[in-house]
């Protein structure tokens, strides 16, 4: 029984910085979302390449891993604007849910260009970071690193959007659209500098993610959707409710994972996001429209 | 008129075998009117304003649903396929009775089912076990000494395969032609536009809704249970999950979602592009079929909404409508 308890401890915890990681993933997505109204179906997949460049630039090219890390976050920042004004700018006016399916054509794109140029076998960047011990619990420090730097971007997005005179003009934005032109408020700007902040929160998630996972050109797709679920969980554009909704989603993972199985943990992770959906269409705490 | 130039076009497809083409062009052709009839099941649901992501799970639960029996409970695929069909449709009610309920659209009715084609991939991957998980599973021959098997309906002539899809796709767009024409169409067609409007003048918006998914769900299901007999092998990430719902929506949106042959143009010219680069460059180069598969995906968004045949007849359309001008004044 002790053993026992000790096992799902060890669960809970590591539920928490799982939540973390998933926390980080979704606040980028969020602000997308809450600004241009756009669901950016292949968020995942800026991440992909994110991580090809930080193992490029640091394996190949052995370049120090914190430089490699800040021009990732750099390069997929500008594959953000680029996503914007060349994809997303021709249909902003179209049916909304055009504007979800273009950006799952550039999903494919970015699959197909990664298979072309980095190959399909996997591809570590060799840094282990050791795990920590606390008491007889065996933690990743990858995801608390993970955590934590979720947490700060989180405080971080916070100031930003509060306290500055750009992060007043965003949030104008993502309350109404039609009338902030008439304020003074160059929309377009806006949307390009959102779309910038996205892609940088894309490419931080990377340097997180370079440190955990093997890189193949479908990695996306094995942690998009779940990303997507969790905006959905707490409301499309809320980031506060994203934030908690990924710490629930992995509990149900990972305590889910340690009673059952691991993909037993996704399976109830996902039936609870599809039972939340009907009891609060709107997102956990998104508000009413 | 047209109605015969229909049938001459039908008869000729359905003796186009006969002529002799070899293996691999019939094979082409077989897939090309499997997938045109998933397409427009897709289609079906899809042009009416509900986008929906989860078809890639109703496609696995009829193609691992039969394999399962077969392999498991030497249960035919005859006796397979209605229970699939059933199962299919509970997961159907259970999904779109409440997403139409409470008006989950848009976004967010793609993002739910979406939900949906996770979980049945991840039921099948986490049944490892009995499914074999990602690496997929095969029925049991029943070929072994024969060429044929009604019972297993597994046939390794591609003739018969290819009469047996022609007549479910016809089924198909026949299924396309009935809701087209029905009065739930119309009443869709002015839910897609303006829900409540359309409720306010009396149409009974969640009953019409659940019943395009659920005729929708079916036939994909039925798509996925001849998909895994004709294969003879599926794998989870082929058959369900997210991959296998994009693909749906792409294609029936490359070829035109409001024309009936869209759907199939679309899986003709997804399959016929995959086809022939990989034969133009072998098999060599990885992704570039992807590449530019997902390029054409972006452009046809952004400048042919519509798809191919649906751009082409309404420049036909147009023609024809300047002419009739023209000899008019």
């Amino acid at each position: 029984m002790q053993i026992f308890d000790i096992f799902l401890l060890e669960a809970i915890v590591n539920g928490i910085l799982l939540g973390g990681m998933l926390a980080l993933l979704a606040l980028g997505l969020n602000l997308i979302f809450g600004v241009i109204d756009v669901v950016w179906i292949c968020y995942a997949e800026l991440i992909m390449i994110g991580m090809y460049a930080i193992y490029y630039l640091h394996v190949t090219y052995a370049w120090p891993l914190w430089l490699a890390l800040g021009c990732a976050i750099l390069l997929v920042s500008f594959l953000g604007v680029l996503l914007h004004q060349f994809v997303i700018r021709p249909v902003l006016a179209a049916e909304p849910i055009n504007q979800l399916l273009v950006t799952g054509g550039v999903l494919f794109l970015l699959q197909g260009v990664a298979t072309l140029a980095f190959g399909v076998d996997f591809k570590n960047l060799g840094v282990n970071l050791p795990p920590l011990s606390l008491g007889d619990m065996q933690l990743s420090s990858a995801r608390l690193v993970a955590f934590l730097v979720a947490l700060a971007c989180m405080i971080g997005m916070y100031l930003f959007l509060t306290r500055t005179y750009l992060g007043t003009a965003i949030r104008a934005i993502s309350q109404d659209r039609a009338i902030m032109p008439l304020m003074g408020v160059n929309p377009s700007r806006i949307f390009l500098i959102t779309s910038a902040l996205g892609g940088a929160l894309a490419g931080l998630a990377a340097c997180v993610l370079v440190l955990q996972y093997d890189i193949h050109p479908a990695i996306g797709l094995s942690f998009g959707p779940i990303t997507f679920l969790v905006c959905v969980l707490g409301g499309l554009g809320n980031m506060i409710g994203g934030f908690i909704a990924a710490f629930i989603f992995a509990q149900f993972i990972s305590v889910g994972g340690f009673f059952l199985h691991l993909e037993w943990g996704y399976v109830i992770a996902f039936l609870f996001f599809i039972a939340v959906m009907f009891w609060r269409p709107q997102g956990l705490f998104g508000a009413r429209s | 008129m047209t109605k015969w130039l229909r049938w001459i076009g039908v008869a000729a497809l359905a003796l186009a075998p006969l002529t002799g083409m070899g293996e691999y062009p019939l094979h082409l052709l077989v897939l090309c009117l499997l997938w045109g009839f998933v397409y427009t099941s897709w289609a079906i649901m899809g042009r009416l304003g509900m986008v929906s992501l989860g078809h890639g799970g109703f496609f696995g639960i009829g193609a691992y649903g039969v394999v399962m029996g077969w392999n498991h409970f030497g249960l035919s695929p005859w006796l397979g396929l209605p229970i699939v069909l059933v199962s299919t449709a509970i997961v159907a009610f259970l999904i779109g009775y409440p997403c139409f309920r409470l008006k989950i659209v848009g976004h967010y009715f793609a993002l739910v089912t979406l939900a949906l084609s996770e979980i049945v991939r991840m039921i099948i991957v986490a049944l490892r076990d009995q499914t074999g998980g990602s690496l997929g599973a095969t029925p049991t021959t029943a070929l072994a000494d024969t060429s044929w098997s009604i019972v297993a309906l597994q046939f390794s002539s591609k003739l018969v395969w290819f009469y047996i899809v022609l007549g479910v796709w016809l089924i198909g767009l026949w299924v396309w032609t009935r809701v087209d024409r029905s009065m739930a169409r119309l009443a869709l067609e002015a839910i897609s536009q303006e829900e409540d409007a359309a409720a306010s003048i009396g149409v009974n918006v969640t009953k019409v809704k659940l019943a395009v998914t659920m005729i929708s769900a079916l036939l994909t299901c039925i798509g996925g249970v001849l998909y895994a007999q004709y294969q003879l092998y599926i794998n989870p990430e082929t058959v369900s999950g997210i991959g296998i719902s994009l693909q749906m929506v792409f294609g029936a949106i490359a070829g035109g979602l409001y024309v009936r042959l869209g759907p199939t143009v679309g899986a003709v010219f997804t399959l016929l592009l995959a086809e022939g680069l990989r034969l133009a460059l072998g098999h060599q180069i990885h992704g570039l079929d992807t590449t530019i598969y997902g390029l054409l995906l972006v452009l046809f968004i952004i400048f042919m909404p519509k798809g191919i045949l649906g751009a082409a007849t309404q420049l036909w359309d147009r023609r024809r409508g300047a002419k009739a001008l023209a000899t008019a004044t």
